[in-house]
């Protein structure tokens, strides 16, 4: 029993110590990305503008729930004026980045690794080493860049849109006043402790759900079962770092150590 | 000993070649040695280590030891930079053909010279018709790989092999899969290659009777080890038992049909 476990430790110790080589590999890529830009443009569309419309959506419904939640625990005390403080607080600092990394990771996560998987399985990778062209430049590196750009944008956009969402709700149909559902958000929120630091954390996300990616579908054994078990390991995996390092960056940025 | 023999005019040399996988030595001290200019054929049962041989070739696999040069360079000691120059200059066919399969078969044969060159998009147009016109393609351009029969594709991933007029290809299994027409059409195509660019060629391939009319050398292994290594003709007069049976394709010999395997009724009978 111990003997599995400590087997499982250096396995995955093993793996990590891979992982960062492939991530050394892939950051020295980055030339090979700025100069073939187009490459770069392609791939942000199939991992990032295609997922546009789920975080659009989920922006506005999770949104739409703060607003009402908001509404009925504020109003209790009165401060119904403050909804639009913590609609935006909550949404910047945390379920912003958050939500919108977990589904990107359901998204485009588990997308690229079956991607990477499937080109390797049919020796796609391998045909384009005999050409010359090396494939974590040529493939990886251009996905990789196009996730970390990506994250940050679609995290924007999640909260725009569900401040959207609890203004709807909250000034739309619950009744709070519009002019101090806006001014009140604008003289509360500040720009380095909340938008900056929601921007650091999705930043941090992106390029973790990215690395995960990539190289699990790199290191994918080349059969249908290998692969499908990458693209399982990617969601699983960036869910998971994702919260972690959510809890980490928080006690980061507003923990008083 | 003739000059091709001695290594000077070879274009790829592999010497004292030993490769495991896990327990099981794929090659056992091979020496090979491929003349330029020249077509020299690779044979062997399914599963000697064909592919794997020019995988290793290819630097895409690490020899346990001995080496092998290609151009006088030996691959295994090149940087990543000079793997990469080097493989520029080789071209490969792959078994399975390796097409990208998010190209169409256009877009396929134009990859390697849109990677590697900064040609006009009109003279790739016209290089790319080429290569297809030269495997009979030319009207499947804008097809895309699934939509390809394994012959087909096969076709199409030697017109990529060729893309960038390499100066040595590798083909393996180049006719398996092609109908008596094509088929012809290919050995006349390896054939005019070499003949007119002055290609080196290492094809491997099962087919003892097109072998026999492209090769100007074979090589037989099995088991690790060269077992026959000649001209066709000389070979076909073998009186090696093993070469004979490869030849002319008799089931029982010393070569043996099975891979590894207990006894046949006791297997069954557990
Ligand atoms: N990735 C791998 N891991 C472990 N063993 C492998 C792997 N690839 C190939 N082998 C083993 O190596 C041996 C040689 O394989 P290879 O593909 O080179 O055979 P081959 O001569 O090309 O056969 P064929 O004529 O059928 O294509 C086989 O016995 C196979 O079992
Ligand atoms: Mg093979």
């Amino acid at each position: 029993m111990f003997q599995r476990l400590g087997e499982a430790t250096l396995n995955s110790f093993e793996k990590l110590g891979r992982g960062s080589c492939f991530l050394w590999f892939t950051l020295g890529g980055i030339f090979d990305v700025a100069a073939r830009p187009g490459l770069l443009i392609a791939q942000i569309y199939s991992v990032g503008v295609l997922t546009v419309m789920l975080i659009t959506v989920s922006g506005m419904f999770v949104g739409m729930v703060l607003g009402l939640q908001g509404y009925t625990i504020l109003s209790d005390f009165g401060a119904e004026e403050t909804l639009g403080v913590m609609v935006a607080a909550s949404l910047v600092r945390e379920l912003g980045p958050v939500v919108s990394a977990l589904l990107f990771a359901g998204r485009a996560g588990s997308a690229l690794t079956a991607e990477i998987g499937l080109m390797k399985a049919t020796e796609q990778l391998s045909g384009m080493e005999m050409m010359a062209v090396d494939p974590v430049k040529r493939i990886v590196a251009p996905r990789f860049f196009a996730g970390v750009v990506s994250m940050p944008l679609l995290a924007a956009i999640f909260s725009t849109v569900g401040i959207l969402g609890g203004h709807l709700v909250g000034v739309g149909m619950l009744g709070v006043d519009d002019g101090a559902f806006w001014s009140q958000m604008q003289a509360t929120l500040d720009y380095r402790d909340d938008i900056l630091n929601g921007v650091v954390k999705s930043l941090v996300f992106g390029f973790v759900i990215s690395w995960i990616a990539v190289f699990e579908g790199y290191d994918s054994l080349p059969t249908s079962e290998g692969v499908s078990r990458a693209t399982t390991r990617t969601v699983v995996h960036s869910a998971f770092a994702v919260l972690v390092l959510d809890f980490l960056l928080t006690a980061l940025m507003f923990g008083d150590f | 000993m003739d000059e091709a023999e001695s290594g000077a005019g070879c274009l790829v040399t592999v010497r004292d070649l030993v490769f495991r996988r896990g327990d099981r030595k794929i090659f056992d001290g091979v020496n090979l040695d491929f003349p330029r200019g020249k077509i020299t054929a690779i044979m062997g049962p399914s599963g000697t280590g064909k592919t794997t041989l020019l995988r290793l070739i290819g630097g895409q696999l690490r020899p346990d030891s001995g080496e092998i040069l290609v151009d006088g360079q030996n691959v295994h000691a090149l940087g990543n930079r000079d793997l990469y120059g080097l493989r520029k200059r080789m071209g490969m066919l792959f078994q399975s053909g390796a097409l990208l399969t998010d190209l169409n078969v256009f877009e396929n044969v134009a990859f390697p010279m849109r990677e590697h060159t900064r040609l006009p998009e009109s003279m790739i147009r016209i290089l790319v018709l080429m290569k297809l016109q030269a495997v009979g393609l030319r009207g499947a351009r804008n097809l895309m790989p699934a939509e390809l029969s394994g012959g087909m594709a096969r076709r199409v991933a030697l017109a990529r092999a060729i893309a960038l007029d390499p100066m040595m290809i590798m083909y393996d299994e180049p006719f398996s899969g092609q109908d008596p027409i094509s088929m012809g059409v290919l050995v006349k195509l390896i054939h005019e290659l070499n003949d007119s660019l002055g290609l080196t060629s290492i094809v491997v391939s099962h087919d003892v009777h097109e072998t026999n009319t492209i090769a100007d050398k074979i090589y037989i292994l099995s088991e690790g080890k060269v077992v026959g290594e000649g001209t066709p003709g000389s070979l076909t007069r073998s009186t090696s038992e093993r070469v004979q049976q490869f030849m002319t394709g008799a089931p029982d010999g010393p070569e043996h049909f099975h891979y590894e395997a207990p006894d046949y009724s006791e297997d069954l009978l557990i």
